[in-house]
This record gives structure tokens, sequence and C-alpha cells, in this order.
């Protein structure tokens, strides 16, 4: 090789000044727009500073902070509440250790926040030294989970497998418990509330949703008459209707026409009704996927002898959803926001609570501001987090390129 | 002896109310390479693509290794497993690796474990020349690179006949000669080829025989030697004319 082809360096990055000067003062207009802009920006975070620690009463939340959580689930009973949490987020620290990439993320934005819960300063009798003990062990918990996973013990097969188990448990049996048993009480889905009801609407939506979505839009292609007929009907009568209806449906028109013995749980009705409703819109995103892929990729895994469903589940559905991942998490967002319409059918979810709360106390009346901003900014909180995580995720598929 | 390990009579095939082949028949024998050519829209890719049942034919009959080809699915999965094909245009799955897109069928369909394919998709990785790959994506690789690639893929499953529709025509002009190399190589270790393509140098260095196809026939076929030397019908004439001039 000659001198003269010997690579040059990228020309550095301008300086802090120069880049100022180039972007926000550029001209008149620009610096005029910037020094306004700057102006708002100030002027407001100062006034919403000076409410939030001055103005705003902040009572309402923090005399019930537990209510926001988990509802009128029964006090005695919080350690099954505390014992999820914990095998939970032990599950979360493990899958990170044996996973790395896909949850490292979500574990660590789990543990601060579980971390920050634990040591807010709150004088609520409610908020024992118990409870901030089972917060701050989250994070250890986590810590624990990754040590242990990076030892590469155990295989991802197994974490899966844990993860189907902890959740069943969970789900089935810590959660509503049984009848006349006296270690696990039944805690009917009334009691449940606030955040807990709200997180298990939108997860369990958004897991259940997924895969039967995924199957409508494979239906809607099939070459099976009954199964494509089937699934277009589902699909399109589905997102021809508003959320509510379907809600009131399950709802209400389910129980009527069900004997009353074989009625199923509310908060299970309006779950089907929420998994219906987002795995018609899963489906037509992941159709848009689907007709994505070029046919010469079908073509080839057929020369190689890879048989139809081979060729769907290996090539044709994991490219379709990773093209499709930016909008099915935009989806899964208003799904969770969504949730809040539970509230219409007498579910306390977070939302829920919130009014409950204001209506307990005649001084609360004139609150409502403090409680709906505590709760838009709850919900913000995991928006963002879950638009942030897509954003990782994207990255790590390579979405848009290759 | 050699044996016929392609057997096609008087195949036909419509796309609608287009005739797109009007029957063709054509035998091959094992380790015999076959050359076809012909203007665009001929019907090339179309009867190549019948022989692996990538399209149905209408009429006649296609025998591929003693396997008629016909609605049986098994028919059909047997087939595939003893034919490979390279497209045109690659078909890399581009969201596996190099080593993935080659293992991929092997450890499917020949339900081989993980290893002894790897192992095996190394041999061939160095074969066609880029070990150095094995870990990249197709979109990271060069076209002629790709289309090494999946030359690799088609024979991972190790198949007793190689369709190749255009190997090269995607390719710029530097590039094709590696692929080239490659397939001339296969067809020196005795591998049963039939490739779509104009490249008449590979042609005349290791054809058996050549086809001409025109309007969804077969219009002459020969050696190479006969069909460069002394074409008897004037369409083959005009063609090899036109294309050699460039
Ligand atoms: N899927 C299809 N539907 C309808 N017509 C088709 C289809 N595929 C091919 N044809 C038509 O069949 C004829 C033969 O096509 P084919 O692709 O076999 O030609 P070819 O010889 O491979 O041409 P080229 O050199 O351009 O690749 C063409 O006229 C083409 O327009
Ligand atoms: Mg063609």
């Amino acid at each position: 090789m000659t001198a003269s082809t010997e690579m040059l360096a990228p020309p550095t990055a301008p300086g802090p000044i120069a880049w100022l000067r180039k972007n926000l003062f550029g001209d008149m207009f620009n610096a005029l727009l910037t020094i306004l802009s700057l102006t708002v920006i100030l002027f407001g975070s100062l006034a919403i500073l000076k409410w939030v620690f001055i103005g705003a009463d902040w009572r309402p939340v923090t005399g019930a902070p537990l209510l926001y959580l988990i509802g009128q689930y029964p006090r005695d009973q919080i350690w099954r509440l505390a014992l999820s949490l914990l095998l939970l987020t032990f599950l979360i620290g493990l899958s990170w250790g044996v996973w790395e990439k896909f949850v490292k993320a979500f574990a660590i934005f789990l543990g601060l926040l579980l971390g920050v819960l634990a040591i807010i300063p709150l004088e609520t009798p409610t908020v024992t030294l118990g409870v901030r003990a089972v917060f701050l062990a989250n994070p250890l918990l986590i810590y624990l989970g990754y040590r242990i996973g990076r030892l590469q013990l155990v295989k991802s097969q197994h974490v899966v497998t844990l993860w189907l188990l902890v959740t069943a448990v969970i789900v089935l049996a810590l959660l509503p418990g049984f009848d006349s048993n006296p270690l696990l009480p039944r805690v009917p889905t009334t009691a449940w509330g606030g955040l807990l009801v709200t997180l298990l609407l939108a997860v369990g939506g958004i897991v259940l949703s997924f895969p039967i979505g995924v199957l409508l839009a494979l239906g809607r292609r099939s070459s099976l008459p009954v199964v494509k007929v089937f699934s277009i009907l589902f699909i399109e009568v589905v997102r021809g209707v508003p959320l509510i209806t379907i809600l009131f449906m399950f709802s209400i028109i389910l129980a009527l026409f069900l004997p009353a013995e074989s009625r199923i749980d509310r908060v299970i009705r309006a779950l089907i009704g929420i998994v219906v409703f987002s795995a018609a819109y899963t489906a037509e995103n992941v159709r848009g996927g689907l007709q994505a892929i070029p046919q010469g990729q079908v073509e080839a895994a057929k020369a190689v002898g890879l048989n139809n469903f081979q060729i769907t589940a290996l090539i044709v559905l994991p490219q379709a959803i990773r093209m499709v991942i930016p909008s099915i998490v935009g989806q899964f967002i208003s799904l969770f926001k969504d949730t809040t319409l539970v509230v219409i059918v007498g579910i306390n979810d977070l939302l829920g609570i919130g009014k409950a709360v204001l209506n307990s106390d005649p001084q609360f009346v004139s609150l409502q501001a403090e409680v709906y901003v505590f709760i838009a900014a709850i919900f913000w909180i995991f928006s963002y987090y879950m638009s942030y995580a897509s954003r990782l995720l994207e990255k790590a598929l390579g979405v848009g390129e290759r | 002896m050699s044996e016929a390990i392609i057997i096609c009579k008087d195949v036909h095939k419509w796309y609608g109310n287009f005739q797109a082949l009007r029957g063709v028949s054509m035998e091959v024998d094992k380790g015999e390479v076959i050359v076809i050519f012909g203007p665009s829209g001929s019907g090339k890719s179309t009867f190549i693509r019948t022989l692996n049942r990538l399209e149905e034919h209408q009429r006649g009959t296609i025998f591929v290794d003693g396997i008629e080809l016909t609605h049986d699915v098994r028919n059909i999965e047997k087939v595939r497993m003893e034919t490979g094909m390279v497209f045109q245009q690659f078909n890399l799955f581009p969201h596996l690796t190099v080593i993935q897109n080659i293992t991929l069928a092997p450890i499917w369909v020949r339900k081989w474990p993980k290893d002894k394919a790897e192992e095996v998709a190394m041999q061939l990785l160095e074969r066609v020349g880029i070990p150095e790959q094995a870990q990249k994506y197709p979109g990271q690789l060069s076209g002629g690179q790709q289309q090494r690639v999946a030359i690799a893929r088609a024979l991972a499953m190790q198949p007793k006949i190689m369709l190749f529709d255009e190997p090269t025509s995607a390719l710029d002009p530097e590039m094709i000669k590696e692929v080239l190399d490659v397939m001339v190589g296969l067809a020196k270790s005795g591998m049963t080829m039939l490739v779509v393509t104009h490249e008449m140098g590979f042609a005349r260095a290791v054809a058996n025989r050549m086809y001409f196809f025109d309007e969804g026939m077969i219009v002459e076929s020969g050696t190479p030697d006969d069909i460069f030397n002394k074409p008897r019908e004037e369409r083959t004439k005009l063609f090899l004319s036109q294309i050699l001039s460039q």
C-alpha cells in the first residue's frame, strides 16, 4: 500500500460552541425561536415545580399509597402480593443473567423504580417498615438472579419453564387463593384494584393477544376457507367497534346469557374483552409485515425442503414481526392506557381507585388535579419506558437495516 | 452406463390463459451439466422451477430421481430434498447469519444435530471460499459472496441435482467470475446441474448439452460444439450472434 492510499481520519465533530451557533442561533429567526422556546420552557417548568412542591396538596395520594398499588386487597393477605412480586423480580434478574441484552434495560428500570419506592419519605402508617423492606428486597433479588443467571447453570429453556410455572402459580393460586383454604383464603377480584389490576390487565392483554393476533393474521391468509372467513370476520368486526362496547358486551351481556354458576369472574371478562380487541389490531399489524416479505424468501425456503409450517415459523414470521415491532409496541402502549376504560364496568383499576379516593372525603373535592396528575405520571413512566424499550429492541434486532 | 435422473415428457404450463411451456421434453443423466438459454420470457425459469415444483405443470410428466411430481406433498418434499436451487436474487434469509442460513434446512429437514450441521456448513464455506464470513448477516456481504453462500446453502442438503436460475445476472461484472469458478468446480466434482445462464464461457467449459428455449419450447439442443459451431436453426444463430456480440 502506498502512502497516498492511507486512510484519512474522519473529520472531527464540531465543538459545542460551533454546534450552538449552527443549530440554535443560525440566523435571526432561529435565534428568536430559540430564545422564545427557552423562555417558555423555563417559566413553564418553574410554574410546574412550584405547584408540585408548594401549591399542590398531595394528601389524597400520600394518605393511602397502598390503595393505589393494590386496591382493597386484604391487608392481612398482603404477603401474597409481596411474595408474587419478589418471585417475579427474581425471575427478571435471572432472565437478565441468562438472556443478557433483551432484559437488561427492563431489569434495571424495575430495580430502580422499586428501590425508589422503598425509600420515598412518606409518613403514612400503612407504609410499614415491612412494606419498605419488601420493596427494597426487589433490587437485591434482581441482582441475585442476575448473578445466578450469569453462572450459566440455568439454560434458556429452563427460564421459560420457570416463567410459565411462576406465572401460573401467581395468577391461579397466590393472588386469588382458594375457597375454604385457611392458608390461602379466597380474595375475590372485587377487592383487587389499583396498579395491580391495571398491570394484570395490560400485561395479560398484551401477552395473550399477541399470539392470538399472529394466528389471526396467518388465518387471514390461510388457504382453508373456513379459517380465512373466521379470521376476516373476527378482525373486521372487532376493529369496527369501540373497546368500550366490547368491554360492555363481555361484562354484561355475556353474564346475562351464561347461567349464574358458570359465570366468569369480572376481571377475567374484562381481560377477555381487552384480549379480543387487541388481538384484532395485532393481526392487522402483523398482516402488514407478512405482506412485505418477498415471495423469493418463501421460494428459497421451499427449495431447501422446509415444509409450510417451518416456512411460516422460521422464515416468514420472524421477519414479519421484526418489521412491525414499532407499530405493535405503539398499539400496546395505547392498550395499556385504554385499560382505564374498565372503570366503566366497575373495576377499580388505577383510575378507579383515584376516583374512589376523591369521593371518599369531602375535603378532596378540590384536589382532583393532584390525583389525576399522579395517575398520569404513573402511566407516563410505564408508557415512556415501553417506547424506550421498543427502540432498544429495534436496535438489537436490526430493524431497518439488513 | 449412466441413467436418467430427470425425465420430462411433454410438459405444459399455463399462467391463466398464457401458455408459458408448450411441450418441453428433456432427459438428464446423472452427472450431466445442462445449460439452458434463450430470450427473455421464453420459459427458462418456468421450466427449471417446475423441476422442484415451485411451479406446477398442468400437462405431461416429470420424474426426478425416480419420483413423479404430482400433487402428492410427500413426493414434492422428497424431490426438494434431492434438489438444490440457486436464484438470481440470492434469496438468502436476511434475519439469519450466514452459518444459520446454511444449517437451517439440515437441522430442520434432515434432522441433523447442530454440531454436525455446522461442521458441514463450515466445510462448504471453505469450498466456496468465504469461511471467514460465517457469523455475518447476508446484508453485510457483497453480491458475489451472497451468491456463494446461497450455493453453499443449497449444497448443505447434499442434493443430487443443482438447479441454477441465472445465478450471475444480478452481479456486478467483477463478481461474476468468483461465482462461476465455484460452479465450474461443482460441475467437475460430478454434480448433476441444470443452469439457466447466458455465460457462454461457462457453457463452453463445462456443459455436456445445451438447450435453446424460445416461446415455451425447446428450439434446438446439442453439445456446446454443435450449438456454437453448427447451429441448425435460424433463431439459435440469431440469438447467439446477439449475445456473443455484446
Ligand atoms: N407468475 C406468473 N404469472 C403470469 N405470467 C408469468 C408468471 N411468471 C412468468 N410468467 C410469464 O411466463 C413467460 C415465461 O416466463 P419465464 O420467467 O419462465 O421466462 P424466462 O425465460 O425465465 O425469462 P427471463 O430471461 O426474463 O428470466 C413470460 O412471458 C412471463 O411473462
Ligand atoms: Mg428467468
